[in-house]
């Protein structure tokens, strides 16, 4: 999933025509200044961090000003700042408005109904988490019709709306709606949405756009700072590669095999540190390569737990074989392979030919790779 | 018909001449699946793997009787091939394809349902009855004819534990891979009332995941609706916490989707609960003896 800064969600919010505040971008104090100063971000005006963790008002990363020097200090100490981790490179400015209630809105999927739902309190400015249940209405919405009149009107009705309010609420809906089917979102929030008079702003915009859409949707492709640079580079061969704090590498084929293979070495005492899943694939080449990449991770150990069905075993066997023979001796480590499934026999002939034995047992595999690196045997 | 394919299901692979395609046609076949029909657009008049193929799943359900898909399709087609599928009078449709967009398989899913047409899948291995038919992509060694059914929203796991009841020296039924995306054509509650009804189960073994809160809808089936003995087994008790999807998506949920939470569910609704796949045969054997007793 691709999470989007609020600034970006703004960008869409804007295309798809859901009212915002005036407001900009700026990437240093000099910029955020200019954008005051020349009166695109009218004061009094809001400075808010470009993070993807939330509490960012009580976290400090959000700050208010009535001038221009105001206005450049609070970029300048939020841009300085780390939060939850995360290096804050990008402010908010957008004009402060006097806004009346803060309600709560967002649009879904709902796996288990398999429909969108659309999610509604009056109760906004809050984690949503935080409101009683009783205060928050759930409706389900089906993808053939799309949002409705009489859905549109409840949601009027839960928001407290009325008159124009109720009818800046049906626009509104109607921009939210497109934005989440056509922009391929799995989750669109505004929190708070604000009444300003007799009209409505998003003052938060929270938007997830789902990867499997990138074939249609490239813009999004780009966009993640959540990633080590390791994690990138698996990213760009198609590997799944995720890094933890462990010293085990992990390298097996599909998510829930992945799964229960760390379930297995948490049991046995090990702690997985870098787990990579080939997925499905007969191409030896980018077996060596995930087994390269490993090997960038500095593992103290590596497991390979593979079951072949749609990836033979000696697919994997022969790409394993050749990335033995390229990883330089200081970066050489344990490996303890278990190979079962399609074509085992010759997989596992082709790794004896290369010294290495597959142990059939997931047990007891497990425990040979902790003992291998140095955990609990 | 025992569950859902059996020696009459005849299948149309949509997507036959690219690689998988192919590579699968071949094990379909050598699973004793009939496959009568192949479709790739611009292609027909040739043959793989023995199967001659089609310009549209029209054609091959008219021209060589195709009553069950399996597609092969890459993501950005696969909504138009189901409901072409769909349109064509399929009634099972399994979608091996991985990486369709959840907004595509809402419509495909609200689609098929209204035409009266099951999916399985997506990125799922599909549904395989040892000694009678495979409808996907789980490798035919891992089976051998008996009384276990198998349903299962993982991949390779899934041919990990259906291996292991065989090694043990039992059997299988019918095994369905349901998928593990977002929205599923079949789910777990969706599977469930197939295996109540079906003589030839004893047994049934369920394997969940993490995330969502199928294994709980369907352990919540299960404690009402379903007679068998239930041996469970989730994956990813150990994964990090994180990739949670916001707070909307917290408040569906509401602290269900947790492997705790499916345990505790699967248990209170009396199934015996692995803590790893390589415990699920000895449970499974002595769920079946503790039945043979009763």
């Amino acid at each position: 999933m691709v999470k989007l800064s609020e600034w970006r969600g703004k960008e869409i919010f804007r295309r798809h025509g859901v009212p915002l505040p005036r407001g900009a971008v700026a990437r240093s104090a000099e910029d955020a200044e200019a954008l005051v100063r020349d009166g695109r971000v009218p004061l009094p005006c809001v400075v808010k961090a470009q993070v993807l963790a939330g509490g960012r008002g009580k976290g400090g990363a959000v700050r208010f000003a009535t001038s221009v020097e105001e206005a450049r200090a609070a970029a300048a100490a939020i841009l300085g700042l780390e939060f939850k981790g995360e290096k804050v490179k990008e402010v908010l400015l957008e004009e402060k408005l006097a806004i009346g209630r803060e309600l709560y809105l967002s649009l879904t999927l709902d796996r288990s109904l398999r429909l969108p739902i659309l999610i509604a309190s009056a109760q906004g400015g809050v984690e949503i988490e935080t409101v009683e249940d009783a205060q928050i209405d759930r409706q389900p919405v089906h993808p053939f019709p799309g949002l409705t009149g009489y859905e549109k009107r409840r949601a009027a009705k839960v928001l407290g709306l009325t008159g124009g309010a109720a009818r800046a609420l049906d626009r509104l809906l109607e921009a939210v709606w497109t934005v989440f089917e056509q922009e391929d979102a799995e989750l669109v929030e505004i929190n708070p949405l604000a009444t300003v008079g007799d009209g409505l702003v998003a003052l938060d915009a929270k938007v997830i756009i789902e990867d499997d859409a990138s074939f249609r949707h490239p813009e999004y492709a780009e966009i993640r700072d959540d990633r080590t640079p390791l994690e990138e580079i698996a990213r760009e061969k198609e590997i799944a590669f995720v890094q933890l704090d462990g010293n085990i590498g992990v390298i097996a084929n599909g998510a829930g095999l992945t799964m229960a293979t760390l379930d297995v070495l948490k049991e046995f005492g090990g702690a997985p540190g870098v787990f990579l899943d080939l997925g499905g694939t007969d191409d030896p080449k980018k077996v060596t390569e995930a087994f390269l990449l490993m090997a960038e991770a500095r593992p103290a150990a590596v497991f390979l737990n593979i079951f072949g069905g749609v990836t033979r075993c000696d697919t994997v066997a022969t790409g394993l074989v050749a990335a033995m023979r390229q990883v330089p001796a200081e970066r050489r480590f344990p490996l303890v392979a278990r190979i079962r499934g399609n074509n085992e026999a010759e997989g596992i002939a082709i790794l004896r030919a290369a010294g290495v034995t597959s142990v059939p047992s997931l047990k007891e595999s497990a425990q040979a790779v902790v003992a291998a690196a140095g955990g609990r045997p | 018909m025992t569950v859902l394919v059996d020696r009459d299901t005849r299948v149309v692979v949509q997507g036959i001449t690219g690689h998988q395609g192919t590579v699968h046609t071949r094990q379909m076949k050598l699973f004793g699946t009939q496959v009568v029909a192949g479709v790739t657009p611009g292609k027909s008049g040739s043959e793989v793997e023995g199967v001659p193929v089609f310009d549209s799943v029209r054609d091959a359900v008219e021209r060589a009787r195709a009553n069950a898909a399996c597609i092969f399709v890459p993501a950005p087609f696969a909504k138009d091939a189901l409901i072409e599928a769909v349109d064509a009078g399929i009634r099972l449709a399994t979608v091996v394809t991985e990486h369709i967009p959840f907004h595509d398989m809402l419509v495909m899913y609200h689609y098929a349902k209204a035409k009266g047409t099951r999916i399985i899948g997506p990125n799922c291995p599909g549904i395989a009855s040892p000694g009678k038919s495979k409808v996907g992509i789980i490798p035919n060694v891992v089976f051998r004819p008996g009384r276990v059914g198998v349903i299962s929203r993982s991949g390779t796991l899934t041919y990990e534990i259906v291996n292991g009841i065989t090694e043990h020296g039992l059997g299988e039924s019918t095994c369905i891979g349901l998928g593990g995306d977002p929205v599923v054509g079949t789910s777990f509650v969706d599977a469930l009332p197939l295996f109540e009804a079906d003589p030839e189960t004893d047994l049934l073994v369920l394997v969940g995941e993490i995330g969502g809160t199928a294994e709980e809808d369907g352990a919540e089936y299960i404690r009402h609706h379903f007679s068998k003995p239930v041996v469970a087994y989730i994956a990813g008790r150990s994964a990090p916490p994180g990739k949670r999807m916001g707070h909307a998506g917290a408040i569906i949920t509401r602290g269900r989707g947790t492997a705790e939470s499916k345990v505790a569910a699967l248990e209170s609704a009396g199934a015996k609960v692995a803590r790893f796949p390589y415990e699920i045969p000895d449970l499974v054997a002595g769920a079946l003896t503790e039945k043979g007793r009763r």
